[in-house]
C-alpha cells in the first residue's frame, strides 16, 4: 500500500490528491469520511489523526499528513521520476510553485467555504467569502494572462506542477458557489489545459472534456480514452 | 385553486430526525415563508412561521412540516417499516433550481451514461428501452415500471456491470421514490427517495434518503455514493432554462425516453400543482 486517503467525495481538497494520484498513476486505499451530514472529521477517532479537524488526511507508511499541499509534494516526490511536478532541481521555478501552493489556501478559504455554504448549507459569511473569492480569481487571471503572454500555459515554469493541481479544484468549482468563471478567459484556457492532461479524472461539479471522434477513425469507438 | 394554496396542502422535509439538539435553533424557508426550527427536550421539533406553530410529523428519518391546518395525509412508504433494510438519510443538498425540476431529473434515465458516466450508465449502452408509465388511479400517483438499463456500478454494493430494473413512484409533487434491482439480493428492491423542500419556486433543499439491503458498505460509503450521484446532477439542474418546469406541451419537446417526465408534467397540470412550474 502506498498510502491511505481519508476522503470525502465532494471535497475539492480531497480531489487534489485523487487527481494528482491519477495523473501519476498511483494506486492507494481510501476511507470514506461522513463529512456531511455526519461531521465525522470533527469527532474522534479522526480528530486524533488530525487535530485540525480537516480533510483530507493522508497516512503513509511512516507519517500522517494533514496539509493538502504537503500531500501533493509527497506524491510528486515519491512517484514523479521526471521531477517536473515538484521541480526540486529548478530553483528559478520552485519559489513560484510554493507561492501558488500558498495561494491555493486563499481559494479554499473563500470559494471553498462559500461552496460549502451554497451546496451543503454550512455556515459562512456569504458576502465576505464571495468578495474574497472574486479577488482571488482576478489575481489568478492576471497571473495566467501574464504566463500566456510569455507563451506559457501553467502557473509556474513550462510544465504543470503541484501548484496547478492545488489551484485547480476550487477555481473549477466556483460555479457551485455561485461565482461563474466565464469572465476569466485565461482561467478558462488553463482549466481546459488541466482537464486535457493524460489521466485526468473528474469529480461532481467538474466535467470531463467533450472529445471529438478522430475523423480518420483511428480512435473511433474510444471517445473517452482519457477517462480513468 | 392557486398554485401556492395547492402547494401548502402537502408535507415537506425540513430536517433530519436527530439534527437539532434540545434548544438548538435553525432558520430555513418553505414555500417563500421563513421558518424557525427548534429542537425540544423530548427529542421533538418545533417549527414556527410568523410566530405560529406548524404541524410537524416524522417520516423516513426526517422531520416534515406543513403550512396548512388541514393538510393532505403524508405519502405511504411501506419499505420504511422493513427493519432488515438499512435506512440512510444522506443530508441536505441545496440546489438553485425549481423543486419540480429536481424531481423530474430524478425520474430521468436517459442522462445516466452522460452525467453519471461509468457508474449509472456508460456509452455505448445509452438506449432507454420501452417502459410503462401510468397514473395509478387508486392512489393518484405517477408510476413508471419495467425500466431496464445497463449500469456499470448500479450501487455501492455492485461489483461490475449489471442490467438494472427500475420502478418509479411519484406520490406527491415534490417526492419521488425509485425501486431498483438490489445487487446483493436479486429478489428484493433497493429504495432510493428524493424528498424536496421547496424554498421558493426556483430554489430548493433536497434530502436524499435510502432504504437498502447492503451489509458490507459503511454508512459513510453509502452516503458518499448517493451524494456523488446527486451532486453530479446539480450543476446541470442549475443551468436549465427556463428555471421553472414548463408544464404545457410544446415549450420543451420530449422523446419516447421521456415518457415518465411527460406523465409527471401532465399529472402536475391536472391537479393544479403549478408551484415551481412555468404555465402559459
Amino acid at each position: 500500500m502506498t498510502f491511505t486517503l481519508y476522503n470525502y467525495v465532494l471535497s475539492g481538497n480531497c480531489y487534489k490528491i485523487r487527481l494528482l494520484a491519477a495523473l501519476l498513476d498511483v494506486q492507494y486505499g481510501t476511507v470514506a469520511v461522513n463529512f456531511h451530514p455526519g461531521g465525522e472529521h470533527r469527532q474522534e477517532p479522526l480528530l486524533r489523526l488530525n487535530p485540525a479537524g480537516t480533510l483530507p488526511i493522508m497516512v503513509t507508511s511512516d507519517q500522517t499528513l494533514t496539509e493538502t499541499q504537503a500531500m501533493l509534494v509527497w506524491l510528486a516526490q515519491h512517484y514523479d521520476d521526471s521531477n517536473s511536478w515538484w521541480p526540486i532541481h529548478d530553483l528559478d521555478t520552485l519559489p513560484t510553485v510554493i507561492q501558488w501552493l500558498g495561494f491555493a489556501n486563499r481559494l479554499t478559504s473563500s470559494i471553498g467555504a462559500l461552496r460549502q455554504h451554497t451546496l451543503l448549507n454550512k455556515p459562512a459569511d456569504a458576502s465576505t467569502t464571495r468578495a474574497a473569492g472574486i479577488a482571488a480569481l482576478r489575481e489568478l487571471e492576471c497571473r495566467l494572462a501574464e504566463q500566456s503572454i510569455r507563451g506559457e500555459q501553467w502557473l509556474a515554469g513550462k510544465s504543470p506542477t503541484v501548484a496547478d493541481i492545488a489551484c485547480f479544484p476550487y477555481t473549477a468549482l466556483s460555479p457551485d458557489a455561485g461565482i461563474e468563471n466565464d469572465d476569466y478567459p485565461a482561467i478558462r484556457s488553463w482549466l481546459h489545459s488541466v482537464r486535457s492532461l493524460d489521466g485526468f479524472i473528474t469529480m461532481p461539479g467538474i466535467h470531463e472534456l467533450h472529445q471529438m471522434r478522430d475523423p480518420a477513425g483511428a480512435s473511433a469507438g474510444t471517445l473517452r480514452d482519457h477517462h480513468g | 385553486m392557486n398554485s401556492m394554496k395547492h402547494a401548502r396542502q402537502y408535507w415537506y422535509p425540513v430536517a433530519m430526525i436527530d439534527e437539532l439538539q434540545a434548544g438548538q435553533q435553525r432558520d430555513t424557508q418553505l414555500l417563500d415563508t421563513r421558518l424557525t426550527l427548534t429542537g425540544d427536550d423530548q427529542c421533538g421539533l418545533i417549527a414556527t412561521a410568523n410566530e405560529k406553530a406548524l404541524l410537524v410529523t416524522q417520516a423516513c428519518d426526517h422531520w416534515w412540516v406543513t403550512l396548512c391546518d388541514t393538510p393532505l395525509p403524508i405519502f405511504d412508504l411501506p419499505e420504511a417499516q422493513e427493519h432488515e433494510r438499512r435506512f440512510v438519510p444522506c443530508g441536505v443538498v441545496h440546489v438553485e433550481c425549481s423543486p419540480l425540476r429536481a424531481v423530474e431529473n430524478f425520474l430521468d434515465i436517459a442522462h445516466f451514461p452522460f452525467v453519471h458516466t461509468d457508474v449509472l450508465g456508460a456509452e455505448p449502452h445509452t438506449e432507454v428501452y420501452r417502459y410503462d408509465v401510468k397514473v395509478d388511479e387508486s392512489c393518484d400517483e405517477v408510476i413508471a415500471s419495467n425500466i431496464r438499463f445497463f449500469q456499470p456500478q448500479a450501487a455501492k454494493s455492485a461489483e461490475g456491470g449489471i442490467h438494472t430494473e427500475y420502478t418509479y413512484r411519484v406520490p406527491a409533487p415534490m417526492v419521488a421514490v425509485l425501486y431498483k434491482t438490489c445487487p446483493q439480493k436479486p429478489d428484493a428492491w433497493d429504495v432510493i427517495a428524493l424528498f424536496v423542500q421547496p424554498l421558493s419556486e426556483d430554489s430548493c433543499d433536497v434530502w436524499p434518503w435510502m432504504a437498502l439491503f447492503d451489509n458490507e458498505s459503511t454508512l459513510s460509503e453509502l452516503i458518499e455514493f448517493q451524494q456523488m450521484i446527486f451532486v453530479q446532477d446539480r450543476s446541470i439542474l442549475e443551468n436549465q432554462i427556463p428555471r421553472r418546469l414548463p408544464i404545457d406541451p410544446g415549450i420543451e419537446i420530449p422523446t419516447k425516453a421521456d415518457s415518465t417526465s411527460v406523465a409527471y408534467r401532465r399529472w402536475l397540470k391536472q391537479r393544479g400543482a403549478y408551484y415551481g412550474a412555468l404555465a402559459s
